[in-house]
């Protein structure tokens, strides 16, 4: 790392139909939050396998987001119960192995709350920030191929 | 074959995109892959020219593939897909990369980072891109007929319009005859129409109309399936007595000796166990109210064991008595069933907040009721014969007190919003007191008079002027009992006077709200509603008779409170849609779906546990995973559950996702 300040990189995964529309919102309405945040969208927080979580912190993300609509308002009836399922495995996955289990977040944001959206990436963020870079990604570099 | 020869195309919409992101510099940067053949900027991608310049790059560069990067993908997706389309290019092989609310907006304090972002963006997707297949819009048959729920005067104008175009339709209404709350007015304001006059043609066309199933005294139990092709299972609630048989005759309620209070007149007159919703009910079926009827619950009783049935006992059984056609049998006749439609509207109407709701403004005493209980009062039908009387002693009072704005425009201790109608019908119940009775006084306590409709300003000035109705602006923060009358303490905020009157009655003008039933009909339907009980349109402006659900439309007070005018518009609306839905034989659907690879699927079934739509089964010979496209939704759910990756949704395969991840993972 250089001695620069540190700048998190934060992959986030946005359900199609709720937090998709959150961000549009957010950006309709030029709500600032930090360029960190790097978005895809995906049709429901449900179809986020576990190993994209963990494929982004291997890659180089210090931390993931999951955005999916409020429980009971999935596009698709319970995929947002499904989700909370997954990321409470990775989660105790990670846990187990030692590593910082803070770092995949899961976050109910609806198509209305453009600035709900805003708040959560502003005040993720931050806490990224303080919580410093994450060894996950130096995974790799413990032995196997090297990472550029 | 991933794709290699991208097109890609930033739009600068105008200075929306190009005032925060360098587009230039992204297009450069974006034109050094080696899978992209051209990359280039233009000032409103979306404009006919815009459109223009990808068909002639498509055909100019033989391009696979095109990323547009604008606004959001809800807005130009289908714009930039049909464009790729006219040039020969197949649909699916267009993606949207937002990097205008995604990028430009969000971080136009900072340009460096947006041009950043921008092109990681547009990076992520061409490697989304490259894996997309060309696909056909799947096409599923359509049934060709419709359901209406709620037979208010919204549901009845969606069904007739339905069935005089040809189109059978299925009428459910909770209550055993339509008509809704228009029903149960006096007069509608601003014409003073009589609804028993206006209304009983529609509700006897509706009920006579040989496209009209009816089901009253029903409710939706169940709805599966999806746009064109719904299956409805419908709740025939018990009547303990059989339709086909009686006649409506009437004789049955001549002899019941239970009296309960009746809905109908809301609590306003009383109805017997036996009874048949009113006079004009359609249809003029008697009904037997399981709770109060002496029978069944002697006969419940005996069923619990609760008590013993003694030997030659006669059980009350007068009304089947009497009842020549020998319809009454007692049985409990709940009956579900079941019906395929294409189409649904919803026009579950409102309700009023009750009284009882607000003690500190009489709402406990008997002769402080609502405006809607009141309608009965004044209604020449009703049980008064439209001569206001107290509830508590049948007297003629001497004067009134109308209050508006009762739980409504209040956050604190009701509902914030406006309830739209009660300026109205209030302005046109003091008017029809006066009408009927002059002598009676009239205070008329508001905060402001809202009568913005057709006709309605000049309504609440013939009832000023010409009906000396006392306008009181002034909210009124307390009512309580005086010896035989009531006091009505408030402020007029035009003077700023306490003011304090003694009247016989009080109306309140109480809060409408969505009616208490949809929340449960919404989840059925899984159609949004909010904390209120109004149903949501899919845009408030643009598509108000629409929900998220496709095929699921939506008309009258069950999307917000309205006058009838609107409410009738908004039923004619929604069966408009319907019908252009239906008048196709088949309708097509997106085809990003789940599909298996059959080759390496372990039929192990973990994907058909996550499948909310039963979309998936497991084929019992070759113990494969089978995907019913109709049915399938394309969630993903199954694929993020399946240990062998056989099973993904096409165009969102996990590898597409994961290296577009990698790029957005990438530390800078
Ligand atoms: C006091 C008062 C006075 C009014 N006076 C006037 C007036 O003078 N002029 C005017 O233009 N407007 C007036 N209105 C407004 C008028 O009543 C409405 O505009 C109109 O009734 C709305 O019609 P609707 O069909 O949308 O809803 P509703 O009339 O509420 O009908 C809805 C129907 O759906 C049924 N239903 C509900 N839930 C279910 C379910 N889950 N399953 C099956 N069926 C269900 C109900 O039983 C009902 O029959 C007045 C309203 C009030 C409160
Ligand atoms: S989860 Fe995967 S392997 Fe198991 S049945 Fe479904 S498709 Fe086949
Ligand atoms: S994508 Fe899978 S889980 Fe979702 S609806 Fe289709 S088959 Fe069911
Ligand atoms: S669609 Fe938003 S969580 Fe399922």
């Amino acid at each position: 790392m250089s001695e620069k300040k540190f700048d998190p990189v934060i992959v986030g995964f946005f359900c199609n139909w709720c937090t998709s529309a959150a961000a549009d919102l957010a950006g309709t309405s030029r709500l600032h939050y930090p360029p960190n945040i790097r978005p895809i969208r995906v049709m429901c927080s449900s179809t986020v396998d576990p190993v994209y979580l963990i494929r982004a912190l291997q890659e180089g993300a210090d931390a993931t987001i999951l955005g999916g609509c409020h429980p009971g308002d999935c596009h698709y009836i319970t995929g947002n119960y499904k989700a909370r399922r997954r990321v409470a495995i990775v989660k105790t996955v990670l846990k187990s192995l030692g590593f910082d289990d803070t770092r995949v977040l899961l976050e109910w944001i609806s198509g209305s709350e453009g600035p709900k959206f805003a708040r959560v990436m502003n005040e993720y963020t931050d806490y990224i920030k303080q919580r410093g870079p994450s060894d996950f990604k130096y995974l790799d570099s413990l032995g196997g191929e090297e990472v550029e | 074959m991933a794709m290699k020869r991208i097109g890609v195309f930033i739009c600068h919409c105008g200075r929306n995109i190009a005032g925060t992101v360098d587009v230039k510099r992204v297009a450069e940067e974006i034109g050094k892959r080696e899978d992209v053949a051209f990359s280039t900027t233009y000032i409103f991608m979306c404009s006919q020219p815009g459109q223009k310049l990808i068909e002639d790059s498509i055909k100019k560069y033989n391009l696979d593939g095109v990323v547009v990067a604008n606004c959001s993908p809800t807005l130009h997706e289908r714009t930039m897909r049909n464009a790729a389309a006219r040039a020969g290019l197949n649909p699916y092989r267009v993606e949207i990369a937002n990097i205008r609310e995604w990028a430009a907006w969000p971080h136009e304090d900072n340009p460096e980072a947006a041009t950043r972002k921008a092109i990681r963006i547009i990076n992520a997707t061409i490697e989304k891109l490259k894996a997309n297949a060309s696909l056909e819009p799947i096409e599923v048959p359509v049934t060709r007929r419709a359901l209406v729920i709620g037979g208010g005067v919204a549901g009845m104008q969606a069904a007739l319009d339905l069935a005089d175009s040809g189109i059978e339709t299925i009428l459910v209404e909770k209550e055993s005859s339509i008509g809704g709350n228009m029903f149960r007015l006096s007069e509608t304001f601003p014409t003073l129409d009589c609804p028993q006059c206006i209304l009983t043609p529609k509700m006897n066309d509706v009920g006579g109309h040989p496209n009209i199933k009816l089901y009253t005294y029903s409710e939706v139990e169940d709805v599966e399936g999806f746009m064109g092709n719904f299956k409805v299972k419908i709740k025939k609630k018990a009547t303990f007595v059989d339709w086909d048989k009686c006649t409506g005759c009437g004789e049955c309620l001549r002899v019941c000796p239970v009296h309960v209070d009746s809905e109908f007149d809301l609590g306003m007159a009383k109805r017997t166990s036996i009874y048949i919703a009113n006079e004009q009910a359609v249809p003029l079926k008697a009904l037997i109210d399981e709770n109060s009827c002496i029978r069944l619950q002697f006969e419940k009783k005996v069923r619990e064991g609760k008590i013993k049935p003694k030997k030659n006992v006669k059980i009350c059984s007068k009304c089947a008595d009497v009842c020549e056609p020998k319809a009454i049998h007692f049985q409990n006749n709940e009956e579900i069933v079941e019906e395929n439609v294409g189409a649904i509207i919803v026009a579950t109407g409102y309700e009023v907040v009750p009284a009882e709701a607000f003690p500190e403004l009489g709402g406990k005493y008997p002769d402080v009721i609502t405006a809607l209980q009141f309608e009965r009062l004044l209604a020449p039908s009703g049980p008064t014969a439209g001569v206001p009387r107290r509830p508590s002693d049948g007297k003629i009072p001497d004067s009134i007190a109308f209050l508006h704005c009762v739980g409504s425009r209040d956050p604190q201790n009701g509902v914030p919003y406006c309830s739209r109608i009660c300026c109205m019908y209030t302005i046109k119940q003091a008017m029809l007191v006066k009408h009927a009775r002059p002598d009676i006084a009239v205070y008329d306590f508001y905060i402001d008079i809202r009568s913005n409709g057709k006709g309605y300003e000049e309504f609440y000035h013939r009832a000023k002027e010409e009906y000396g109705v006392n306008f009181i602006r002034g909210k009124v923060s307390k009512v309580y009992k005086v010896g035989d009358k009531y006091r009505v303490q408030g402020v007029d905020t035009l003077t700023g006077r306490i003011i304090e009157v003694d009247v016989d009655m009080v109306v309140l003008a109480t809060a409408a709200k969505g009616s208490s039933t949809v929340k449960e009909l919404a989840k059925k339907l899984r159609i949004p509603y909010d904390e209120w009980g109004w149903l949501k349109e899919t845009h408030l402006k643009l598509k108000p008779l629409e929900t998220p659900v496709g095929g699921v439309f939506i008309a009258g007070a069950a999307q917000f409170i309205k006058d009838i005018t609107d409410s009738v518009s908004q039923g004619s609306g929604a069966a408009a849609k319907a019908m252009a839905l239906l008048a196709k034989p088949e309708l097509e659907k997106e085809p990003l779906l789940a599909k298996v690879d059959q080759e390496i699927c372990a039929g192990c079934g973990r994907c058909k546990d996550q499948c909310a739509y039963d979309a998936i089964s497991i084929d019992p010979v070759r113990h494969v995973a089978v995907v019913n496209e109709a049915l399938c939704e394309g969630c993903g759910a199954c694929s993020a559950n399946c240990p062998t990756t056989a099973i993904q949704v096409v165009n969102f395969k996990k590898g597409q996702i994961i290296r577009a991840v990698d790029i957005l993972a990438e530390v800078f």
